[in-house]
């Protein structure tokens, strides 16, 4: 039995530090869902989505209602679509793109991910048809998320992906330029890419997952910054010691959901995503839980030393509290949706080259940045290229999700709304790596990927 | 379907009473009570039975949020899971 001073504590969670699971995604194979014709092929991904997740968003929201601790998304991640649509001869997969969100709105999931492409070493055809659909298919539905691999520690760096994918980001923008670009909001670009991921817009259901499964990303910056209050002028390990504590007691939340989810849609439970999650809203930002540790602000020295500690800390205390842990398991620092990191890039402390040195200790990678619309698609792609070769070398998952709004230059803004939040454009560095980019080719795999 | 209901909020006389009076009323039987006056602030926890209740664990929350309305206090029905996952190993 629980005591008064604990009951007290998850309440106080809940209602004051924004403590939430933050999605409840299904993966779903669509590896059945191969024909010819593209027009079957569409339909029967419709047919599949809309009957394997027919009752995803009611099973949140009863659970939600039951366990008193809100659910905020319901997702889908499907098989790479690459895979999906390379049975068919059509030359544009943006159709199956529109049965992905037509699906997705008539479940009532607020995203779906997998309009993917895995070329960590190469194209097939499927994947060259399918990249060359991204920035249609982006501008032409509402909640579909598109991710192309374009390296791995085992594969090294396809360098003609990174060429194409700056291209493809830009044309990305130039389609939803009346939108700032937020179709670059829906894009990723993956180095060491994860099959289980359960957060957007990176989400797909890899080859060796099962016919259809439940992953859990829980989330709750606001929990952690809370109780590393009540350890201020402690040392550095009291700090370690107090956000593995707090991990765990997010992460059994998450568990608790995730079991309970796959149970009652008689599917398999994945995965424990264990990430913190920021929000725009006040309180939800890891910005603020390095500041909480010691720093001034975000961004300033010290940044990437105190961002290792928390993101080893959370792996450590939520590792005990699931049975299976997966996905992208970290601290994530998107920058448009974090108050402290939005603020970090207003005041000058943050800039983009500080951004590169966290992603080496942190889950992810350059995300959600709004940079110059004049930014150059080699310049892109050199972006693309430094932040693949961080997780060759080290041996994790990197992502870039820029945002190059059309019109806009340093000292603008651009407004997303939702929990995409707002962004300050964030200065790059002009000098040209055109000749690098143009190069082509791969980037041999590191010596550090012959492991056997 | 065992629940916990938390009570918080500014302390006055009878709140425990009105509380102890809404489950009654709906069939929910009391299992545990605890209760504290923390700075003024009125805490108080129960741990309570739904097999015999005559509502759902919805239907009860509406209710206890009226009732928390009426009389200056927050009230929360939870399954009692999310605090036992957080707090036993």
């Amino acid at each position: 039995m629980f005591t008064i001073k604990e009951v007290l504590e998850t309440t106080r969670m809940i209602t004051e530090n924004n403590l939430d699971v933050r999605t409840i995604t299904m993966g779903i194979s669509l590896r059945d869902c191969s024909h010819p014709d593209i027009n079957v092929v569409a339909q029967k991904i419709y047919d599949k989505i809309t009957t394997k997740a027919e009752h995803l968003v009611k099973t949140g929201e009863d659970l939600e209602a039951e366990l008193g601790v809100p659910i905020i998304h319901k997702r889908i991640s499907v098989t790479p679509i690459s895979m999906v649509g390379e049975s068919c001869d059509a030359t544009s997969y943006v159709p199956l793109a529109m049965a992905l969100d037509k699906a997705a709105k008539a479940v009532g999931v607020n995203f779906i991910g997998g309009f993917s492409a895995l070329v960590d070493k190469g194209y097939t055809k499927g994947d060259q048809i399918l990249i060359n659909s991204i920035p249609e298919a982006l501008a032409t539905t509402d909640i579909v998320c598109s991710s192309v691999a374009i390296g791995s520690t085992k594969c090294g760096i396809n360098m003609d992906a990174v060429r194409q994918m700056g291209q493809i980001v830009k044309e990305t923008a130039r389609l939803t330029a009346a939108r700032d670009a937020i179709g670059c909001a829906k894009l990723v670009i993956f180095c060491n890419s994860v099959p289980d991921n359960p957060f957007m817009a990176g989400a797909f259901h890899g080859v060796t997952e099962p016919e259809s499964v439940i992953n859990v990303g829980v989330s709750g910056p606001g929990v952690v910054k809370r109780a590393l209050e009540d350890v201020r002028g402690q040392d550095i390990g009291a700090v370690a010691e107090t956000i593995k504590k707090t991990a765990f007691k997010i992460t059994r939340v998450g568990q608790l959901v995730a079991q309970e989810a796959a149970k009652r849609l008689n599917t398999q439970f994945g995965i424990i995503d264990l990430s913190l999650a920021p929000t725009p809203a006040v309180g939800d930002s890891v910005a603020y839980i390095l500041e909480e540790i010691g720093l001034e602000c975000c961004g300033g020295p010290g940044t990437t030393a105190a961002l290792a500690l928390l993101n080893d800390a959370v792996k450590k205390g939520g590792l005990m509290a699931s049975s299976y842990v997966g996905g992208l398991s970290g601290a994530f620092i998107p920058v448009s949706e974090d108050a402290g990191m939005i603020h970090a890039v207003e005041c000058g402390c943050l800039t983009l080259e500080k951004l590169e040195a966290m992603t080496c200790v942190c889950s992810v990678g350059l995300d959600m940045i709004a940079i110059p619309g004049d930014t150059t698609a080699a310049t892109i792609s050199a972006i693309i290229a430094d932040e693949a070769a961080i997780g060759m070398i080290n041996n994790k998952t990197t992502a870039v999700r820029l945002i190059p709004v059309p019109g806009k230059k340093v000292g603008d803004s651009v407004e997303f709304g939702g929990l995409l939040g707002y962004a300050p454009i964030i200065k790059v560095n002009t000098f040209k790596p055109d000749v690098f980019i143009a190069r082509g080719g791969r980037i041999p795999a590191p010596i550090r990927s012959l492991t056997n | 379907m065992r629940i916990v209901v938390t009570i918080v909020g500014k302390d006055a006389v009878g709140i425990t009473a009105k509380v102890s009076g809404l489950l009654a009323d709906n069939g929910v039987n009391i299992l545990n009570i605890n209760q504290n006056i923390l700075d003024g602030f009125f805490n108080m926890v129960v741990v309570a039975d739904m097999a015999t209740a005559s509502v759902s664990l919805q239907e009860l929350k509406e209710k206890a949020t009226i009732l928390g309305k009426q009389i200056g206090v927050e009230i929360r029905a939870q399954h009692e899971d999310i605090f036992t996952a957080m707090h036993s190993i």
